[in-house]
């Protein structure tokens, strides 16, 4: 049977089918649909699912269950796989139980990331093998594969898919589900277990000998195909294969073509096709990976063959497309490139970038904080919705996960004298901003941190965290007071306030400048989206004739408030937060009588 | 050579329902057996931001239609159909949403919103029809504003290679069943539009 698959629900399915007993991860787009998906499922599976803290927890939750004998896999964005870098290097070394898959979801062009980082580079650098699919139905295959592969090998296995792959659809064949393999016994063996450097030494050594043999076994993987044809050629990795092949069947062309899915690369294949074309291009999306190795191995084979890749042909940020990887080709084989249409009247278009919903609390407490604080004070942000509020003035950082409190810190202590206000959501605080809080009071930093606290994890798509009372399942769990967890890391004065109310939270903003050490103010109130669907429908606010058409509510930016005629109008958007009216110097601003 | 059989690009702003039109298509070519294959927004872009989907039938390549390769742009948004107008092929057809949804730099005084015809206009030279309608109105008469993007995909229907039966079967298999009339009438005015 097939079905209509989002990328990451293909994946979802590839693991149910492979007997799947335990997945973590953090929410990170473009990866937070895989966990979502089998949380739908999960009433008819007995397996683990969870939203961990942060990807290292995640990773670390799969290794234990690994180890114990059960199918493990652990979902994450790219920059997720920092986090759980360290032990996903070490892991390398001491190997697997039962198969554990690492999900990582790459972000070429940054369509919802701070950067561009390939995966494709870590998994070389950790020795792991790495499955880089092309489209959702080769994503779920490589998942169901990837687990055997890795108990075959004793090694974790990554799957990396790209944005369009994850956030593409396709028809997609699917099966039956496998009941989770699991043993549920953990067999103590201190040698592969415990990374003590007398055991280390040996695990490198041993995952060292490891890369000839996988690379052995993935040259014949469906997903490396070589097809020997004309004398020019072109090797394609993931999705740039199929805007290649696209491209070489549209342009009708008899061009040799290696498509490559699975890494360590397949030596033998690239040989073959050195040996056969005297010009070739590598055409793959981010770091130069397959075009080093074939730079290397035509030293060997045929020094003699041109290559063609990074260097004036293929960008190294950015996603390819069809466009550009066709007249890549047409480049190469010096005909003709296509121009680009493009229509010059799109100048005339207002720009719209995302921005926060109309009665988002952010808002509220950004506007509070800019009023006490003043322009000159420094803002230290973090990773979340409220980066959009980058206009509003209170956005002046935003690093990584839980950076806004350590850089705050960094910030008080290379010298600057301003107030420092720093601000993060209640998710990225949990997930990596207790311990820079930890550090700001261990080493009293005098700052305020600002915890968002709209109590989900918004941006990805509304997840639970430990601040919730809900796991991933939706099941009821303790529900962690961030109040009480700042106080407990050692935060001076501790404040909870509704941003919706603007005098308390003016007031608490003006007590925590003034506080002479570490300050943490929580501003809480649920995120809009998350209370519209929960069935909140607040009264929306009109403006009256007393409207002096002074602007002071667009300083807000919210977007249900427009300017017609010289005065304020509320649109239908409006959520109800009533905060405009509060800042109303001429109380214009009143609820709607229903 | 064509690498699929009809390509589309659908358009609107975020959290207007771009992703159920190509879902129900989605749904609607795996069940007449055909390849089909697509790509989404997800992430910050969907709050309130340009989202933009790609549509393949027919098509066993990259989930992304070429810029001049669209057969038909579907906007649930004027602006938004000029956005992305360079998508369209000089023989596409673009159906659009006559309501303007005002991004925040209009609202906020720092942009303008151009009239309709400035946008129509250049739009109509890219491509060899524009079909322009007040779709948030047709689906405010079958019963809910939220069911425009319904409207839009009973336009759609007439220019793509799947039978209404099929389309119609997939909507209903995607729209909750107390909403499934509303978005039945909804289909029906959108597809009288370009009849």
């Amino acid at each position: 049977m097939r079905e209509y698959l989002l990328g990451n629900a293909a994946i979802a399915k590839g693991l149910l089918e492979a007997g799947v007993g335990l997945v973590a991860g953090y929410p990170g787009t473009p990866s937070s649909e895989i966990i979502e998906m089998l949380v739908d499922l999960k009433s008819e599976r007995s397996l683990h699912v969870e939203w961990s803290v942060n990807e290292k927890v995640a990773l670390e939750v799969a290794a234990g269950a690994s180890w114990t004998g059960c199918r493990a896999a652990v979902t994450m964005k790219h920059v997720g796989l920092n986090v759980a870098a360290d032990a996903f290097m070490t892991l390398a070394y001491l190997g697997v139980g039962a198969g554990l898959v690492v999900i990582c979801a790459d972000d070429p062009y940054c369509h919802s990331s701070q950067n561009e980082q390939d995966s494709r580079r870590y998994a070389q650098f950790a020795g792991i093998p790495c499955l880089d699919p092309k489209n959702p139905g080769e994503a779920k295959e490589m998942a169901a594969f990837a687990f055997e592969f890795s108990e075959k090998f004793n090694i974790p296995v990554m799957l990396r898919p790209t944005t369009r792959v994850s956030h593409a659809r396709a028809d997609v064949e699917i099966g039956p589900n496998e009941a989770p393999h699991r043993q549920g016994k953990f067999i103590k063996n201190p040698a592969r277990r415990v990374a003590l450097p007398i055991h280390a030494r040996p695990l490198h050594s041993e995952l060292l000998a490891k890369q000839a043999v996988m690379e052995e076994a993935l040259e014949s993987a469906p997903w490396n195909r070589l097809a020997l044809r004309g004398k020019v050629g072109i090797i394609a990795s993931g999705i740039a294969g199929l805007y290649a092949e696209e491209a070489t069947h549209e342009l009708d062309e008899d061009i040799s073509f290696l498509c490559i899915g699975a890494y360590p690369l397949p030596k033998k294949l690239i040989s073959r096709m050195l040996e056969h074309v005297t010009r070739v291009m590598i055409i793959e999306e981010l770091e130069p990976v397959v075009e080093e190795q074939v730079q290397i191995l035509a030293r060997i084979v045929n020094p003699n063959v041109e290559i063609l890749g990074k260097e004036g042909f293929i960008p190294r940020e950015g996603e390819l497309d069809y466009f550009l990887v066709r007249n890549a080709i047409t480049r190469m084989l010096g005909k003709d490139e296509r121009v680009a249409p493009h229509s010059p009247a799109v100048s005339i278009l207002p720009p719209r970038p995302p921005s926060l919903c109309a009665g988002c609390s952010h808002r509220a407490t950004y506007y509070a904080m800019r009023k006490v604080f003043g322009k000159k004070a420094i803002y230290p942000s973090d990773i979340g919705c409220y980066t959009m509020a980058v206009n509003m003035g209170t956005v002046d950082t935003c690093l990584c996960m839980g950076a806004s409190i350590t850089l705050a810190s960094g910030i008080r202590f290379g010298g600057e004298n301003e107030g420092i206000c720093c601000s993060l959501g209640d998710s990225t605080f949990l997930h990596g901003g207790m311990t820079g809080l930890l550090n700001a009071a261990y080493n009293k930093a005098r700052i305020t941190v600002t915890i968002l606290d709209n109590s989900t994890t918004a941006m990805t798509g509304h997840q639970p965290n430990p601040g919730t009372g809900m796991t991933a399942t939706g099941e009821a769990t303790v529900q962690v007071s961030i109040e009480a967890l700042a106080k407990a890391l050692g935060a001076g004065m501790v404040e909870t306030v509704d941003p919706y109310h603007m005098d308390e939270m003016l007031e608490s903003f003006q007590r925590a400048k003034e506080y002479p050490g570490l300050s943490v103010i929580i501003a809480k109130q649920p995120c809009v989206i998350k209370a519209r669907r929960s069935g909140a429908r607040p009264k929306p606010f009109q403006v009256s004739a007393d409207c002096k058409g002074c602007e002071v509510c667009l300083d807000l930016g919210c977007p249900a408030i427009e300017f017609e005629n010289d005065k304020a109008k509320i649109n239908a958007l409006c959520a109800g937060c009533g905060v405009c009216a509060a800042i109303c110097p001429a109380s214009a601003i009143q609820v709607v009588a229903r | 050579m064509r690498t699929s059989e009809c390509d589309m690009i659908i358009v609107g702003v975020g959290g207007q329902g771009v992703i159920l039109i190509s879902d129900v298509i989605g749904r609607a070519a795996v069940m007449a057996g055909k390849p089909v294959c697509g790509a989404e927004t997800h992430g910050m872009a969907q709050r309130g931001g340009s989202v933009i989907n790609h549509t393949r039938i027919g098509c066993r390549f990259s989930p992304m239609v070429a810029s001049g390769g669209a057969d038909v742009l579907v906007a649930l948004e004027p602006g938004e159909a000029l956005r992305f107008a360079h998508f369209l092929s000089p023989a596409g057809v673009a159906l659009v949403n006559t309501r303007p949804v005002l991004p925040a730099t209009v609202t906020c005084g720092m942009a303008d919103y151009p009239p309709l015809p400035e946008i129509l206009a250049p739009l109509k030279a890219q491509c060899s029809k524009v079909i322009a309608m007040d779709a948030t109105a047709l689906a405010e008469k079958a019963g809910t504003a939220q069911a425009m993007n319904v409207v839009m995909l009973g336009a759609l229907a007439g220019y793509i290679p799947l039978s209404e039966e099929i389309i119609v079967q997939a909507l209903s298999l995607v729209v909750p069943p107390r909403f499934l009339e509303a978005n039945k009438k909804a289909f029906a005015l959108g597809k009288a539009e370009v009849e």
